[in-house]
């Protein structure tokens, strides 16, 4: 595209994102929640893209960083410590209720803790060895989570924590309709002004990162660790950077996630949900940021769109069919199909651009 | 062409892979300024005095210096800082980025904008952007490939990847550039063109230590030649001096000569067949980006 051609895009991108909830939440709110919930996967899909695709550290765990900023959330937006810990209720009479620009800069830094603590212990590990141990680790975060409740109930265990706060900008809560010059704007609508403002955000720093002596480092030690060496790169270090920027993104996605669902369990985070970013990533384009925003709409959405082709089927075999069942297995179809007729994913990465 | 400074003293250096004695007891010194040039029969011992020199293995027993200053060789990339780089026998490139990449990723060690800055798209990174495409492109004029700057690595003929990779250890500002067999796999023309650019390397003033197996190109190229042979230091002097030592005759170019009618005894040395690869057949050798 030429530079002359690139503004005008960029504006009618920009209007057309913007209108889109309004448009889809005149048919239902149902459709923006779809459109929200895909932004958060989005998110997700762009974080594990710098472990996975960037530096080439395949993390099958990495729901954890997820699971960390979604509690994180949940703790200190929810009456849950308050009520079982008499000494917070003692420091925090009125409850914990932190604004927003504490808790995302506070769930992205305790992800990229998380992150750098993942990475640490698996430096010296590579392909299938590195991604069982992070497996590993994304299994023992939500097992934690799980039993966390005894003997100090800090997460509730298994039946997980509710009554969360929707985050708030400047005293607009983003879990109530807001009304502006006559027009209502409901919850789904106000959090996918806030997702789709820290997509932008997630893009953009993906696309400076990748184009930068970090993004080529990295990409350097993904070729060929030995030879990265040998130029004198670190690669304990930019391993670890690797795992804590990514994990950065995901800590993010998971303030959004407890902010809009207003209740988090350990159930949202298991191994299933690791192995769907990845499979965004990879569907879309190892290391390339388009690729990867498209895998994860698709792959969002696609269960959705499928919801509607699953009913049918299911009356044309008389209900044999159980429509869920039905869904995964067409969800399932449809990735084979895709890896098989490309197999570097939907939209590469240019060559020479990887 | 030999100043009396050393460059590189390395001593005592010894390396055993299980009951291979790969290198004993070997003592070197490389002068600033010169082409050094390490010759011995397959399975000397030379690609790993390589990699003890450069830290990709650690050495048993040793002493090392670089510019007066003791050194231990027991991290890779602060061997590089330090001033070393190599080339790999087996060529090692970033196959799927580009050659100006490949370049840049070299100045990395000599650079230094932080992740936040490039976040944030400061002038410092901007700058610092800018200073690094010039001199990897200036490097790449220098080993001739500036016109093939956007190209995939792993796309160019056989002896422009060895000139990439040339170009990417001398983005790291090295004391000591260290080649391991360059020539190989190279054909007569690409030879010639190899040797006027390490003439070139030789007269920007920097050090050149030269793992070579073609005999002509290390006697015509090199200030000092040093004889290896089953681990051993068998001689160390001018080229012609060198030639006309017997036990270099014995060892090397008699036995070198005759196998490849009959390969001769190589110690096995498995332990280490990742970098470790001292083929026979040199000119069979398929041109591999890098192995994972």
């Amino acid at each position: 595209m030429k530079p002359a051609q690139k503004l005008p895009f960029f504006l009618l991108s920009a209007v057309a994102l913007a209108v889109l909830p309004l448009v889809l939440q005149s048919h239902g709110h149902a459709w923006v929640r779809i459109i929200d919930i895909a932004l958060l996967y989005v998110l997700l899909a762009l974080g594990l893209n710098i472990v996975v695709g960037f530096a080439g550290l395949l993390d099958l765990g990495y729901i954890a960083f997820y699971a960390v900023g979604a509690y994180l959330f949940a703790l200190l937006a929810s009456p849950h410590l308050t009520e079982n810990l008499p000494a917070v209720a003692a420091m925090f009479p009125d409850g914990l209720h932190m604004p927003i620009w504490v808790v995302i800069p506070l769930g992205a830094g305790l992800a990229a803790l998380a992150g750098v603590l993942l990475g640490a212990p698996t430096l010296r590990l590579r392909g299938d060895y590195l991604a069982i141990v992070t497996l590993g680790f994304g299994e023992i975060i939500r097992v934690f989570l799980n039993n966390m409740d005894m003997p100090v109930n800090i997460t509730n265990g298994p039946k997980g924590i509710d009554r969360i706060d929707a985050l708030s900008i400047g005293g607009v809560s983003l879990g109530e309709p807001w009304t502006i010059a006559g027009f209502t704007l409901p919850p789904v609508t106000l959090h996918y002004y806030l997702f789709l403002g820290l997509v932008v955000l997630a893009v953009i720093a993906s696309a400076r990162l990748n184009d930068s002596r970090l993004g080529r480092a990295w990409r350097a030690v993904r070729e060929d660790e030995i030879a990265a060496k040998a130029m004198g790169l670190n690669t304990r270090n930019l391993k670890l950077l690797a795992f804590g920027l990514g994990a950065t993104f995901g800590g993010v996605a998971g303030v959004l996630f407890a902010s809009f669902q207003g209740f988090v369990s350990p159930e949202s985070f298991s191994l299933q949900e690791s192995v769907m970013v990845v499979a965004m990533v990879v569907l879309g384009g190892l290391g390339h940021v388009r690729g990867v925003i498209l895998g994860a709409f698709l792959l969002a959405a696609l269960p959705e769109v499928l919801r509607h082709m699953a009913g049918p089927l299911q009356a044309m075999t008389d209900g044999r069919l159980d429509a869920s069942i039905l869904r995964q297995l067409l969800v399932a179809l449809a990735m084979i199909g895709i890896m098989l007729a490309r197999p570097r994913g939907l939209w590469p990465a240019p060559e020479g651009k990887a | 062409m030999s100043t009396a400074r050393p460059l590189l003293k390395v001593n005592h250096v010894s390396k055993r892979f299980g009951g291979v004695h790969a290198l004993e007891n070997v003592g070197l010194s490389i002068q600033a300024g010169d082409v050094h040039g390490l010759i011995g029969p397959n399975g000397a011992g030379k690609t790993t005095f390589f990699n003890v020199i450069t830290g990709l293995v650690p050495a048993d027993r040793g002493h090392f210096e670089l510019e007066g200053r003791a050194y231990k060789p027991t991290a890779v990339h602060q061997v590089a800082r330090a001033g070393i780089a190599r080339t790999f026998q087996n060529i090692r490139l970033f196959g799927d980025m580009s050659v100006l990449d490949n370049v840049r990723v070299g100045r990395h060690v000599r650079t230094q904008v932080g992740w936040w800055q490039a976040l944030l798209r400061t002038s410092a990174f901007a700058r610092e952007e800018a200073a690094i495409v010039r001199d990897a492109m200036a490097l790449l004029d220098f080993v001739g490939l500036a016109d093939q700057a956007h190209r995939t690595a792993r796309t160019l003929s056989y002896g422009d990847q060895r000139r990439i990779e040339i170009a990417r250890a001398l983005a790291t500002e090295p004391r000591l550039l260290a080649l391991d067999e360059p020539a190989a796999g190279m054909n007569a023309t690409e030879k010639v063109a190899l040797r006027e650019l390490i003439e070139r390397i030789r007269a920007q003033g920097r050090t050149v230590l030269i793992i070579e197996h073609d005999v002509k190109l290390v006697m015509g190229l090199c200030d000092q030649v040093t004889v290896l042979d089953q681990g051993q230091l068998i001689a160390q002097g001018r080229p012609e001096q060198v030639q006309s030592d017997s036990r270099v005759i014995d060892a090397y170019l008699g036995s070198a000569h005759a196998a490849y009618e009959a390969p001769h005894e190589q110690p096995a040395d498995d332990d280490d067949a990742e970098i470790e690869d001292d083929d026979e057949d040199e000119g069979a050798r398929a041109p591999e980006g890098g192995r994972s």
